[in-house]
């Protein structure tokens, strides 16, 4: 169990002047949730878009899987992830079972039916209405949307799941249904997810290891039981707040 | 993907099959086809995902029969795969064919959209032009910065290229006209040639054109996607008029710039004419302009009469298509395209009708 699926070492990212990562380190072991947590704009998604390739950060490495994301050619590495964005980014020109189809189109020969009920099991099992497939992006909700977009980030049974808020968004009952999912999934498919959130009931149903980001760096790494012991003023008031307490049920 | 273990064909038992191997998507062509009715045995599977889960379950779903063995890895995937599943077996759908007389409907639909579409965009003219008187009674409204803005994006960066195309419209007039006319002996007609066609025609009627193409997709475009990332609607809820605040300024900086660039390309058409026939046949410029100002200016007055309404057209049509815009991004490229195609095609019949109103008024 002490293999690491991601392994950041050194990591440097810089706007400008603004430095959003200083020397970051960070692992994903396999077959672990992992929660990251941390104020809006201590860069998150700029770490999530470093661990897929898609920031060239100014220095440090990134490895997935045993391989270098900043150098190597990430064909094979590609078919072992799946990545939620954020916003969704489905391809609002495909409906959503063809969004749900296009890895699996990238990846491997399949029929056109076998890939559309394929699509259509995995847009089930987000929770989406049979009727949803056919329709576009734009005609969804935002929260039918963010299902979408974790169905397209499962379509090819990834060993990684890097999931950018996928809760925000989502009514109380669908984020809870959405964590049971990838409590379910991580247990059949041996996932490791990196699971980006500010949902401390996702944190709380989900995760094995909180890690907190603060001033460019990971500051604490541990269970939910030693976030709570935490004395950073942030981290302590993220965890002891009214909403925390609710959630914690304490 | 790791390569799949050996021996993967179900073994049959007298209970039903024995799996093995990988049931994973990257195989699961040449699984499919495999499984037999009977109970099915996981106990010497490899590896399981939700794709060759799937194909377990519909498979054992039809025949009625049982899957044993799982581990509890397993079993808590074959459930989530199974609550997944749809209530039952969908039909395949049929290629559909199209009969003569559905083709007939549809022309019949295409005829009635075109006739909505135009009645849509006369709508919104009206709207725009409601608009703009309401601007004149209250000027404080107009976006003054928008509009300056909009002025050199359509008028001033266009200057180069209409100047441009203007030069050299005038060096092939000149230069046709010159070799036709010659034959005839009468080469210093070439002055006239030129100046009335590009004076009345040529200069407004292409760079109307060159407009359309710069101008009418970069409104579009930029509304467009506006409206896909609903910028548009967070307009509306801050109360304020998209018409106003978007179309408004762009069809008016059409409309006080079109007309100049049209000068802007009389001038440069004049000079190519000029040169040009000065080298060809030796007209002089001093001559050049003797005979330019023999021709009535009304040539002159009848182009640059033309550019208003031009302007209008393309700052309408581009506004509009931009706003017509729905969420997905084919949506954008198809408008933006069929804005540029509309706002020519429009232009150019504008012309062919003033020219049958010239006539008949006799100007
Ligand atoms: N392409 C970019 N150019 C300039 N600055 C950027 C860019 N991308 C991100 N940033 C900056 O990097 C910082 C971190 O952004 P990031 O999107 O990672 O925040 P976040 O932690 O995901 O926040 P949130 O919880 O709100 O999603 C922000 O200050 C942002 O302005
Ligand atoms: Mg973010």
């Amino acid at each position: 169990m002490m293999e690491n699926v991601v392994e950041v070492r050194g990591l440097v990212n810089k706007f400008g002047t603004a430095v959003v990562q200083n020397g970051l380190d960070i692992d994903l072991m396999r077959g672990e949730v992992l929660g990251v947590v941390g104020a809006s704009g201590t860069g998150k998604s700029v770490l999530l878009r470093s661990i897929v390739g898609l920031q060239k950060p100014d220095a440090g490495s990134v490895k997935v899987l045993g391989v270098d994301v900043l150098t190597a050619d990430l064909k094979a590495t590609r078919a072992r992830w799946g990545v939620m964005f954020q916003d969704g980014a489905l391809f609002s020109a495909l409906t959503v079972r063809e969004n749900v189809e296009a890895p699996m189109r990238v990846q491997f020969k399949l029929a056109p039916d076998l890939r559309a009920s394929l699509a259509d099991l995995k847009l089930a099992m987000v929770g989406l209405p049979p009727k949803a497939g056919a329709l576009y992006p734009s005609d969804l909700s935002g929260g039918m949307r963010k299902r979408a977009g974790l169905a397209r980030a499962l379509a090819l049974d990834p060993e990684i799941l890097l999931l950018d808020e996928p809760t925000a968004g989502l009514d109380p009952i669908a984020a809870s249904e959405f964590d049971t999912l990838i409590a379910a999934l991580r247990q059949a498919l041996n996932l490791s997810v990196f699971l980006v959130t500010h949902d401390i009931d996702t944190l709380h149903a989900t995760c094995d290891r909180i890690a907190v980001l603060a001033g460019g760096k990971v500051l604490v790494t541990g269970t939910l039981a030693e976030m709570l012991k935490v004395a950073d003023p942030w981290v302590h008031s993220y965890f002891h707040g009214p909403r925390a307490h609710a959630a914690l049920g304490d | 993907m790791p390569p799949a273990s050996s021996q993967t064909d179900p073994a049959q038992t007298p209970e039903g099959q024995k799996l093995s191997g990988d049931f994973v998507l990257a195989r699961l062509t040449a699984l499919q086809g495999t499984l037999t009715e009977g109970d099915t045995d996981l106990t010497g599977l490899t590896k399981l995902d939700t794709a060759g889960a799937w194909l377990i379950l519909t498979e054992a779903r039809r025949s009625g029969a049982l899957v044993n063995g799982a581990t509890p890895a397993q079993t808590l995937l074959l459930k989530a795969v199974k609550d997944a599943l749809p209530a039952e077996a969908k039909s395949v759908r049929k290629p559909r064919h199209v009969h003569l007389l559905e083709r007939i409907d549809q022309i019949g639909h295409g005829t009635a959209d075109a006739a909505a579409g135009l009645a849509r965009i006369t709508g919104f003219f009206g709207q725009v032009v409601a608009r703009f008187a309401g601007s004149l009674l209250h000027p404080a409204r107009l976006r003054v910065t928008s509009l300056v803005f909009h002025m050199q994006e359509t008028g001033l960066n266009a200057v180069p290229i209409v100047a441009l195309m203007a030069f050299l419209i005038g060096i092939v007039i000149a230069y046709q006209g010159a070799d036709q006319l010659r034959q005839f002996g009468a080469e210093v007609f070439v002055v006239d040639l030129i100046a009335i066609s590009v004076l009345r025609e040529l200069g407004i009627l292409l760079t109307a054109i060159i407009v359309a193409g710069r101008s009418a997709s970069a409104f579009t475009a930029a509304i467009g996607s506006m409206k896909m990332r609903e910028e548009v609607d967070a307009l509306r809820t801050l109360g304020l008029d998209p018409v106003e605040v978007l179309v408004l300024p762009r069809v008016m900086a059409l409309f006080l710039m079109l007309p100049v660039l049209g000068l802007i390309a009389d001038l440069a058409g004049l000079l190519g004419g000029g040169l040009m026939s000065w080298y060809e046949l030796g007209i002089s410029p001093g001559m050049f302009r003797t005979r330019l100002l023999d021709t009535d200016v009304t040539h002159f007055l009848v182009g640059i009469a033309k550019a208003p309404f031009f302007a209008v057209i393309i700052g309408v049509i581009g506004c509009f298509q931009g706003l017509q815009v729905e969420g997905n991004a084919e949506s954008l490229g198809r408008l933006t395209s069929r804005a540029v195609v509309q706002a020519i095609f429009m232009v150019i019949l504008a012309d062919a009708t003033f020219s049958i109103f010239f006539a008949a008024a006799g100007v």
